[in-house]
């Protein structure tokens, strides 16, 4: 029998038939209440909100009016309070334990930045308000770019991509336009590496590129005789993530600047994992032309179950005149923004990439976690990132089977299943036993270019303690699966909220909404 | 650096563990020449109160809409918000979770996923919707891309109703895909003469309706029309708002409906971060852009939500998915949809109707206004006027008497010769003292 790091035995029949034997008779869990649909309840003619009564709707309308009820039901307050704190109860979330998604950088939401940016200075100003009325907004964007500029030794930056996908569309045609400009318009393709972020192929293929992959090396990093071999007049430009999404450095990306820049093309790079390198290293000293910061990841703005995000690209002095609308202009009466391609100061700008600034919100959470951090406290950032990781990756290494074993990783540490052959215990398995001990998987299958990966991303605000936990109880796991306690994997979770989900059920019987007739249950065939 | 809990002590002896004797020593694969020693040219760390200081500074040289009158539309609504969906959205569980990847641990954001494309949907008069996308302008260029995919036709035809900058973010994305646009000149009533401009070669007709001059318009010929000819109508909505009182796009016969959702749930906030709703057939589902929440059930039969399809998107499909989305609007989804189950049906009639009474009031008062002409013919809260001088001089002048007056439509489109057409908006937030006040200043100001 194991035992926990409190001495409680741990073998899963324990904890399994105990839980069988008494399921419960509501189907509620503990305090745990099961949540009906906000369309499943009798609320059909509640609203939870007083407004003044209102005339009928004028006979200008006439025609133009809904005629058949819409179907939206409605909840008084106090039962709008607690469907949502009940299904809240339901999330895991980085301020209840570490959520080690690597590639996702789930670090600490500082609440100041919360209230920050709900200041009626910037959370209730309309984006098209007089620019007279909106100075302290508008300064604000400027010394945003300011920090990302001095931070990344960029020259020039564009705020208003709206998440990191976003911000690679930008710089894509950003380069896309300069080629046209300067007559390489021929230029259709784009290499990528194999570990690259789905989002990078995917941003190349939209903005009408064929992407072309290379390859990588056994220790994790751009192949440069691959990478040679595929250059050549008719390439655009190269999508490199740096730190990559092994959680390496690429150690040749001077030489893949230089490379990329001879044969006329333009170097991007995917800057989503910027908090390993930020205030160390500057992307412009490497030979970047152009890169997005995801805010949220760097910066720290709440993920908020998916979203919102900020994804601002900084451009070298070659893609700068290229740059989106709206653009920030200084003079003496204050600033204002160019707001339309073609207009004095935006001759080249290749268009807009939403209707307003951008990400005003995400600017000022932004822009107050750099405010708080300061030149010292980032630099300590990118340090206390990538110590975490290496830390992580020497107390498992024993364990467990580090895809790239030899050096330092940046700020991830990235396992394979090597170390589960035999066991009958896949990654999946792995990660959902985790979660019945009490903590968040890591990434899993992904990058691609490792077998059943496992991509631990503890960011800087993880304490030491903390990781410690985290370890032991991985370390635990992995003598179980070892052991052959394969029921505990093969079975998990036991203890979250609901079992293990059917995917498959979901994506072969799609049921995207609900629907007002009474439909059979779903049931796993 | 109150952010970070490692101690001096903690990175000594987890260097130790690692075994190197120095952090310089994890960073050994960056080149030498590109490492820099100190820190940048930048401030040093500062307090809680020095940043409050500072943030607080720059938020008082804004004026906000809530100081006084306001009637700026054009896309973004001044809407109250109730409390409750302010506090919810700040629970820890909604505002620092991730995309659910693992559902098990996720049904609160899963959940609601469903039940936001459920609202959405109905909203829409459409039979599916997704989990949001970054807002209504990126939605329409993503809905745009969909039917090419859809249609394999290479041309978009937009309204002359079209806000004009959702007319840029479409051709941005347009042209960069190989997909011709045509969009008409901008005019106040203009929805009816897209179907002049369908031809073979249209994948889509873009239309807008509440329009950017307000106009409201019965889409279904256009529909019609564009269906007869093989094309899809993507039919565009800025004011989420509108959909309580008029007809949907489904009702219609749109093919994707795409909306900008700010106004349910989520504060002007200087343009973002906004929401996009985005709803469509059923038989086009493989081909939309961005995330779905599907329902399924777990191992003990239970019901649950996971997000599903998704081989259509980026992380399986890479240079063949359905758009390159990775974060969407998730948090402003919630605060969306948790405002419209307070509103719930009766709620949002209500209040679609109390905006209509608010700009009625207003075009009357306007009216009054010697020089003053009303130009939109049926509207929901928003409308244009012309005024006997140059809209941005007026709005600059009325700003300075305390009157955020509306939108010049030259801040939209600087070439469409409208240089005295004015957008302005009510809402249930317009009080009749502001609408006097408006009134007053405006008279002296023409005038003048």
């Amino acid at each position: 029998m194991s035992m926990n790091n409190v001495g409680r035995p741990t073998r899963p029949e324990t904890a399994n038939d105990a839980a069988r034997g008494h399921e419960t008779l509501t189907g509620n869990r503990g305090l745990l209440q099961n949540e009906a649909l906000i369309f499943e309840r009798d609320g059909w003619n509640k609203t939870g909100v007083d407004l003044p009564e209102a005339a009928a709707p004028s006979s200008d309308l006439a025609g133009l009016l809904r005629a058949e009820p819409i179907g939206l039901p409605g909840l008084s307050e106090p039962e709008a309070v607690r469907h949502y704190v009940r299904l809240s109860q339901k999330n895991h979330a980085i301020d209840l334990a570490l959520y080690p998604l690597g590639s996702c950088t789930m670090k600490h939401n500082p609440r100041l930045n919360e209230k920050m940016a709900r200041l009626p200075g910037f959370s209730d100003i309309h984006p098209l308000q007089p620019e007279s009325t909106v100075q302290g907004a508008l300064q604000l964007m400027d010394r945003l770019a300011h920090w990302l500029k001095t931070l990344t030794g960029m020259p020039a930056v564009a705020l208003s991509p709206k998440a990191g996908a976003h911000g690679e569309m930008c710089g894509m045609l950003a380069i896309r336009a300069a080629h046209e400009a300067n007559g390489q318009g021929h230029r259709k393709t784009v290499l990528a590496p194999t570990s690259a972020h789905g989002t990078n192929p995917a941003t190349a293929a939209f903005v009408g590129y064929t992407v072309v992959e290379i390859a990588q090396t056994e220790d994790g990093r751009v192949d440069m005789a691959d990478l040679e071999s595929k250059l050549g007049d008719h390439v655009a430009a190269i999508m490199v993530t740096n730190p990559n999404t092994c959680g390496l450095f690429e150690r040749d990306v001077v030489e893949i600047a230089r490379l990329t820049h001879a044969v006329g093309a333009y170097f991007y790079c995917d800057g989503a994992n910027f908090n390993a390198i930020v205030g160390r290293v500057r992307p412009g000293d490497l030979g970047v032309d152009a890169m997005h910061i995801n805010l949220h990841k760097t910066f720290s703005t709440p993920h908020g179950g998916g979203g919102p995000g900020a994804g601002p690209v900084v451009l070298s002095e070659a893609l700068a005149p290229f740059a989106p609308t709206p653009w920030l202009v200084h003079d003496d009466n204050g600033f204002s923004l160019v707001e339309h391609a073609g207009e004095a100061g935006a001759e080249t700008a290749f268009g807009r990439m939403s209707a307003f600034h951008g990400q005003m919100g995400m600017y000022v959470r932004a822009y107050a976690y750099m405010l708080s951090h300061g030149a010292d406290g980032l630099r300590q950032v990118a340090e206390d990132a990538v110590l975490n990781a290496n830390y992580v990756k020497a107390r498992l290494k024993d364990v467990m089977s580090p895809a790239f074993p030899d050096g330092p990783c940046m700020h991830e540490a990235l396992f394979d299943d090597s170390w589960l052959e035999g066991t009958g215990v896949t990654t999946l398995d792995f990660a959902k036993a985790m979660i019945d001990e009490g903590f968040h998987p890591m990434t899993m299958y992904f990058p691609l270019v490792v077998h059943g990966a496992m991509l631990i991303e503890p960011t800087e605000t993880e304490s030491k303690q903390e990781l410690d936990r985290f370890i032991e109880a991985l370390r635990l796991l992995a003598g179980a699966a070892k052991a052959g306690e394969t029921e505990r994997f093969k079975g998990a979770p036991f203890h979250a909220p609901l079992r293990r989900l059917d995917e498959t059920l979901a994506a072969r019987k799609p049921r995207l909404r609900w629907k007002p007739v009474a439909a059979a249950p779903l049931a796993a065939e | 650096m109150r952010y970070l809990p490692l101690t001096p002590e903690d990175r000594v002896e987890m260097l130790g563990a690692i075994g190197v004797k120095s952090i310089d020593d994890l960073f050994v694969d960056v080149p030498a020449s590109a490492q820099r020693s100190g820190t940048v040219d930048l401030p040093l760390h500062a307090g809680e109160i020095e940043v409050e200081r500072e943030m607080a500074g720059l938020a008082r040289r804004n004026r906000s809409a809530g100081e006084g009158p306001f009637f700026c539309g054009a896309g973004a609504y001044r809407h109250h918000v109730p409390a409750t969906v302010d506090h919810i959205i700040q629970r820890s569980e909604f505002l620092t979770s991730y995309t659910p990847y693992q559902p098990e641990i996720a049904q609160g954001t899963l959940q609601v996923l469903f039940e936001f494309q459920s609202q959405v949907a109905a909203l829409t008069g459409m039979e599916v919707a997704n989990a949001s996308l970054y807002d209504g302008s990126t939605g329409a260029a993503e809905a745009v891309m969909m039917a090419h995919r859809i249609t394999r036709r290479t041309k978009a035809v937009m309204s002359g109703g079209v806000h004009p900058h959702y007319v840029e973010t479409i051709e941005t994305l347009a042209h960069a895909a190989g997909v011709a646009t045509e969009a008409l000149p901008a005019a106040i009533d203009a929805e009816d003469a897209v179907i002049a401009a369908i031809d073979a070669d249209t994948a889509c007709v873009v239309v807008q309706t509440p329009n950017v001059f307000g106009t409201v318009t019965d889409v279904t010929k256009i529909a019609e029309a564009a269906q007869a000819a093989g094309a899809l109508l993507i039919v565009v909505t800025t004011e989420a708002v509108s959909y309580g009182l008029l007809k949907s796009p489904g009702e219609m016969g749109a093919d994707i409906a795409v909306a900008e959702g700010q106004s349910i749930g989520n504060g002007l906030n200087f343009g973002g971060p906004y929401v996009g709703l985005f709803a469509c057939k059923e038989k086009f589902v493989r081909q939309m852009p961005g995330r779905l929440c599907g329902e399924t059930v777990d191992a003990d039969g239970k019901r649950g939500f996971v997000l599903t399809l998704s081989t259509r998107e980026q992380h399986i499909r890479r240079d063949k998915a359905t758009s390159n989305i990775c974060t969407n609007s998730g948090l402003c989804a919630l605060a969306f949809s948790i405002h419209m189950s307070l509103l719930g049906e009766t709620g949002l009639r209500q209040l679609a109707a109390l905006n209509h009474q608010k700009a009625l009031a207003l075009r009357d008062a306007l009216k009054a206004v010697p020089g003053v002409e009303i130009l939109t013919p049926r509207f929901f809260n928003e409308f244009a006027i012309r005024l006997p001088k140059n809209a941005a001089d007026v709005v600059e002048t009325l700003a300075n008497n305390g009157v955020i007056a509306g939108v010049p439509f030259s801040r939209l489109d600087a070439g469409a010769g409208l240089d005295d057409v004015l957008l302005v908006a009510a809402t249930e937030t317009t009080l009749d003292i502001d609408m006097t006040f408006f009134v007053k200043i405006l008279t002296k100001a023409v005038a003048q």
